[in-house]
């Protein structure tokens, strides 16, 4: 038997919990991952605490609509709020441009107001002299959750300060011969950021937009791309950084589209719905208020081997009072075709339909 | 030493019945997945199975493309096997190849050099072995399709390549457990690459989803092909077997469909 000091039993205990983060938009993870937000708080819950650090996340664009901006601009925004460097690159002559329709993170007052319904209706379940302390968990956990992850106001810019400087660095992918002045930028970007087991001085996020655009000569260089997001994700791995890149799965050979879609951690797509198809309004509850869908292909497992398996895939994007992104579970309307209100659907994801209705 | 029974996996893979010769002496095995189920906790469990006390001998060279050793340490830990102590006794190899890039400017001679080492070094490797354990060595790649990109897209890189190390199981009894993705290629018009790949495997493991969509008990369906598979009698047959499979932290579940309670 060996002398040195290598652990023989295979159960090790997770440390990491000592380290987490004095910085406030990480939290941890299990099997010694960590989790920082994606800037939309059900999209969070969803993927089961956010996006794990070092992964890769690949959003795939439909032609009819933007959606995947929405994803991609509260990326950002949430980086940004919580002081972390950016990188944007995109296939625009100014990338620097869009920074400016980036959301602001809604003011308390608003927040709390959306929150204390569904808290409410939780409290009445509470025997009154335990209702006390329940009330004091909703605080910590409301101010510990405004850490991690904002409300965005889709219709308040973000403040100038946030990203004038040098804090947010802008390529434009547009004229690029190949894609090594982007792999260049993203090494010097991500050398800030080097992962030293447990410590965390900083991190970093990568937005790349439309990845394979047409209007970019990127676009016919297949393997060159390929070979741009191996080394990203295998870079990202050894870095306190996570990246999101978006790319129009059409204007990919099917084969290339799996190679991409296999390179992903984290894999999702959006959808827009078609306005006025009455087919769809009567199958669907709340269709009206709908702006697309969202599907989650694949979710990260980092450091494990077991697939996360959700309960629904297919969520409806909808925007609550045209500011706030939420994404619900899909709901089938009931058969004698009114709409009506929807089974207990505010603000939850991929819970149960039930929650927040109280049945006697 | 370890009595317990046999699961389905092992059982189609004719583990359970002779521990020497070790059952995939030779052997090319070929695990096929897909986006939607991941075929990479057969590789697992291939791993930890090679490198089980029951067979001292077994070495395994891992060329690691997708994942770094952190990953596979702490997922093999919890299967009940330590990567790291293993690397310690000589038995396991850990080749990390995220950033292996063949240079894009340099023509064909480089992009084949990259892989030309890389077989000189599995192959002065395994000559370096003790004695015993020369003829038991099992090279495992994870996965094939990112050779491919490493190598630019000239897939008959790749192929020599993996030519090369079958020669390796026939003159010295390694096996070869490669991991790839099977979508990419359904999809491609001529799979020229995939067909020639598998004219060379022994055994095939198929991971899939199942027909009926998501399940939370059942992550999805194995197929076993096992040509050449050697039975208790030792006459060798072909085998087919198609079962379920739910992966959990520290084992994997196989069982037959309708069988879970």
């Amino acid at each position: 038997m060996a002398a040195t000091k290598t652990r023989i039993s295979s159960f090790s205990r997770n440390i990491s919990a000592v380290s987490a983060p004095q910085l406030p938009g990480i939290k941890c993870g299990p099997n010694g991952t960590f989790f920082v937000s994606s800037g939309i708080p059900d999209l969070d819950k969803i993927l089961g605490g956010g996006f794990a650090l070092g992964s890769l996340v690949m959003i795939m664009e439909d032609a009819e609509a933007p959606h995947h901006m929405l994803l991609l601009r509260n990326f950002m925004s949430q980086g940004l709020v919580q002081n972390q460097p950016l990188l944007y690159a995109s296939p625009a002559k100014d990338p620097r441009g869009f920074l400016g329709t980036l959301p602001c993170p809604s003011s308390s007052k608003d927040e709390k107001s959306r929150n204390h319904d569904t808290e409410q209706e939780k409290g009445l379940r509470i025997a009154w002299q335990y209702k006390k302390y329940f009330s004091e968990n909703i605080d910590d956990h409301k101010d510990s959750k405004q850490e991690f992850c904002n409300d965005f106001d889709l219709r308040k810019p973000l403040e100038r300060h946030f990203y004038s400087g040098q804090r947010v660095d802008c390529v434009s992918i547009k004229d690029s011969p190949n894609p090594a002045t982007l792999h260049d930028r993203c090494a010097t970007f991500l050398a800030q950021f080097p992962r030293n087991d447990g410590s965390f001085s900083c991190m970093g996020r990568i937005a790349i937009q439309s990845l394979c655009a047409p209007q970019c000569e990127l676009s016919n260089m297949d393997w060159d791309i390929l070979s741009f997001i191996r080394s990203l994700k295998s870079m990202l791995r050894s870095a306190n950084a996570v990246s999101i890149i978006t790319f129009p799965p059409s204007l990919l050979s099917p084969s290339f589209c799996k190679r991409w879609q296999h390179m992903a951690d984290v894999l999702l797509s959006v959808k827009a719905i078609p306005d006025e198809d009455k087919e769809l309004g009567k199958l669907l509850t709340g269709y009206q208020d709908m702006v697309g869908f969202l599907n989650v292909h694949k979710i990260a497992r980092i450091n494990t081997q077991v697939p996360m398996i959700l309960e629904a895939t297919t969520f409806s994007i909808k925007l609550q009072k045209r500011r706030f992104i939420v994404l619900e579970c899909l709901n089938q309307a009931p058969i004698d075709g009114s709409s009506g209100t929807s089974y207990g659907t505010s603000g939850g994801c991929s819970g149960s339909s039930k929650s927040g209705a109280l049945d006697f | 030493m370890e009595n317990r029974a046999l699961n389905l996996l092992e059982e189609a893979l004719g583990l359970g019945y002779q521990t020497d010769p070790w059952p995939l002496r030779g052997k090319v095995v070929l695990i096929e997945d897909c986006v939607e189920t991941s075929g990479c906790f057969v590789l697992h469990q291939l791993l930890k199975r090679t490198l089980s006390s029951q067979s001292p001998n077994n070495t395994v060279i891992f060329l690691a493309f997708s994942h770094p050793l952190s990953h596979y340490d702490r997922i093999l830990r919890k299967l009940g096997c330590n990567l790291v102590a293993q690397r310690e006794n000589g038995r396991f190899f850990f080749f990390d190849m995220l950033k292996l890039l063949c240079p894009d400017e340099k023509e064909e001679r480089n992009g084949k050099g990259g892989f030309i080492s890389l077989y000189w070094k599995i192959q002065n490797t395994i000559r370096a072995l003790p004695e015993n354990n020369k003829n038991h060595a099992t090279i495992m790649i994870d996965d094939m399709s990112l050779m491919e990109v490493a190598a630019h897209g000239s897939s008959d890189h790749v192929l020599d390549f993996m030519h090369y190390c079958h020669t390796l199981t026939s003159e010295l009894g390694c096996s070869l457990i490669t991991l790839n993705h099977e979508d990419i290629y359904t999809s491609m018009e001529r799979p020229a690459f995939m067909l020639q790949i598998k004219y060379l495997v022994d055994v095939l493991i198929k991971a899939e989803p199942l027909a009926t969509g998501l399940a939370a008990d059942v992550h999805g369906q194995l197929t076993v092909l096992n040509w050449g598979f050697c039975n208790v009698k030792g006459s060798s047959n072909n085998k087919i077997s198609n079962f379920h499979f739910k992966v959990k932290e520290n084992s994997v579940e196989y069982f037959y469909p309708g069988t879970r309670t």
